[in-house]
């Protein structure tokens, strides 16, 4: 490298794209923090039982999402990648379409599919005859827990397959003629080869669960609130800004340490 | 091959389409067979009919498609120019301060979208820039939002790159701005093609900072959606949202396609 002939150091490029940041990202999110100082704005939400129903019900959704998410998007991988099928090339496509679709188009199926007078009830009440059917599980928690499963999974899908299409089938083979049934070459060849993408794709999805608002939107329940809607009805609907901004630190607190573990994981894990 | 018996494999099978179908096909499925009907109070919806398709592109629908398509095609330029100059600055330097501009720059993903629409709701209001109930207030969210993704898939090519045609056409004698424009970005062009994808397909279905700062006049196909089904008209919502996966689809079609004229080059 000629370095006589460079007249700015390196590091006076990086400062452009710096600055914008900062106008646009840095400074309004140190402006959230100063406004959430406000005397007695702390105390006032961390008092409220909305905060704290509400900091409850985002952590349960989101670990038990998660949990739901690593095991259902493990046994899927595993399907598509060692017991193959015409299709699967197919599958591995449309789960790529299905990430650049947006969450709450989720919320908006499982309303024709569960929905009061959706395709569930109807088939429960021409077969049995009765006026009502018997799910109405969506405006509970449980319906935003199956949308966040059904969308986030193949978050997970895809670092799996990844991990899946470098690993080495002679493993597979030599484990199989020594006479170890599938289910034990999975638990003892696929799981610990699987260990590091579940985790990097696991931690993501815990994540985006925990900054989910969509899906809690679309869903319209008045029982759900998680940290993202509450933020959106103190500021929106409530135009209380110093209780939103509160809340909207203690979200950042939650989902940065979550994130910093989350890149911790990956890097360990080489991806 | 991990399982070997004939009735192994079907059952393996058998469990995949019990778990994919209803949770990941149906759900597609479902709002497309909606958006073409009037009524849905059986096992099935009745009364066809391609009402809500012409109504999803005329008059306040298709003011807000073009809106969802401007503001995703600004916010993606931007966020391209912006997440690779930050790339490329940032593989310049050394390891310590790579870290800390992945990290700034990746920050936009870790806080909440919503919070992201808060923090700019809160800074844009009031002096010295005044962007409340524009449009560019919007953009400037999506930008802020997608910017990261870019940065993190541009940073990523960079990494992947080898040196050794730089080093070439260095030792040839060429200029550092030289190498740049005709050896590393047209290199990097198919990263740059899908981070563009990735990008346009974030910001057309962003709804959570949208909801925060969306003025009267500036209000993306999302929110639109979510103010249709809010009403109740779920059929109407449901077309709407089938021409917003299926404008998102041809967009990433089209970088598809220059992806792969590029990677003849």
């Amino acid at each position: 490298m000629p370095a006589t002939r460079r007249t700015v150091p390196v590091w006076v490029w990086a400062l452009p794209p710096v600055a914008v940041l900062a106008v646009v990202f840095l400074y309004p999110l140190a402006l959230v923090v100063q406004e959430s100082l406000a005397p007695g704005a702390y105390g006032d939400v961390f008092a409220s039982a909305s905060f704290r129903e509400a900091l409850v019900t985002t952590v349960w959704l989101a670990v038990a999402s998660t949990a739901g998410c690593l095991v259902l998007g493990f046994v899927l991988a595993v399907v598509i990648a060692f017991v193959p099928f015409p299709g699967g090339k197919a599958v591995s496509k449309f789960i790529d379409v299905f990430l650049s679709f947006p969450s709450f188009l989720i919320t908006l199926a499982l309303l024709f599919l569960y929905g009061t007078v959706g395709m569930a009830n109807g088939v429960w009440t021409d077969v049995t005859g009765e006026p009502t059917g018997p799910f109405r599980f969506l405006t509970t928690p449980w319906g935003v827990l199956l949308a966040e499963i059904t969308y986030f999974t193949p978050f997970v899908m895809r670092p799996l397959l990844a991990a899946f299409s470098q690993m080495e089938t002679a493993q597979l083979e030599v484990a199989s003629s020594l006479g170890a049934r599938p289910l034990r070459i999975v638990r003892q060849v696929i799981l610990p080869e699987a260990l590091p993408a579940l985790a990097t794709g696991g931690s993501l999805v815990l994540v985006m669960c925990l900054n989910e608002f969509g899906i809690v939107l679309f869903t319209g329940a008045k029982g759900v609130t998680t940290l993202p809607m509450l933020v959106y009805s103190k500021a929106i609907l409530e135009s209380d800004y110093a209780a939103a901004c509160v809340v909207a630190v203690v979200s950042i607190a939650l989902s940065v340490g979550l994130y910093v573990l989350y890149r911790g994981v990956s890097r360990r894990a080489g991806a | 091959m991990l399982v070997h018996s004939r009735t192994g494999r079907w059952t393996a099978w058998v469990t995949f389409a019990v778990l994919f179908v209803p949770l990941f096909a149906l759900p597609l499925l479902v709002i497309v067979a909606a958006s073409f009907s009037t009524n849905w109070s059986g096992a099935f919806p009745s009364g066809p009919t391609t009402g809500h398709y012409a109504a999803a592109v005329r008059g306040e629908a298709l003011q807000a498609l073009t809106t969802s398509l401007v503001t995703a095609l600004v916010a993606s330029l931007v966020a391209l120019t912006a997440g690779t100059w930050a790339a490329l600055a940032g593989a310049a330097l050394g390891r310590k301060g790579k870290r800390v501009l992945d990290a700034l720059f990746m920050l936009p993903v870790a806080v909440p979208s919503v919070v992201v629409g808060l923090a700019v709701l809160v800074a844009f209001s009031q002096p010295p820039v005044l962007l409340n109930g524009t449009r560019w207030i919007v953009i400037l969210a999506h930008t802020v939002l997608v910017t990261a993704f870019a940065h993190q898939s541009v940073s990523a090519a960079i990494q992947r790159l080898d040196p050794m045609y730089e080093q070439a056409a260095a030792s040839l004698g060429a200029r550092p701005s030289y190498v740049l424009l005709r050896v590393r970005l047209p290199l990097l062009l198919p990263s740059l093609n899908a981070a563009a994808g990735l990008c346009f397909a974030l910001s057309m279905g962003e709804l959570s900072a949208t909801m925060m700062l969306y003025p009267p006049d500036w209000m993306p196909l999302p929110v639109l959606v979510f103010t249709a089904t809010d009403r109740g008209s779920l059929f109407t919502g449901s077309a709407l949202a089938v021409v917003l996966m299926a404008t998102t689809l041809l967009a990433l079609l089209a970088v598809s396609r220059i992806r792969t004229k590029a990677s003849f080059r």
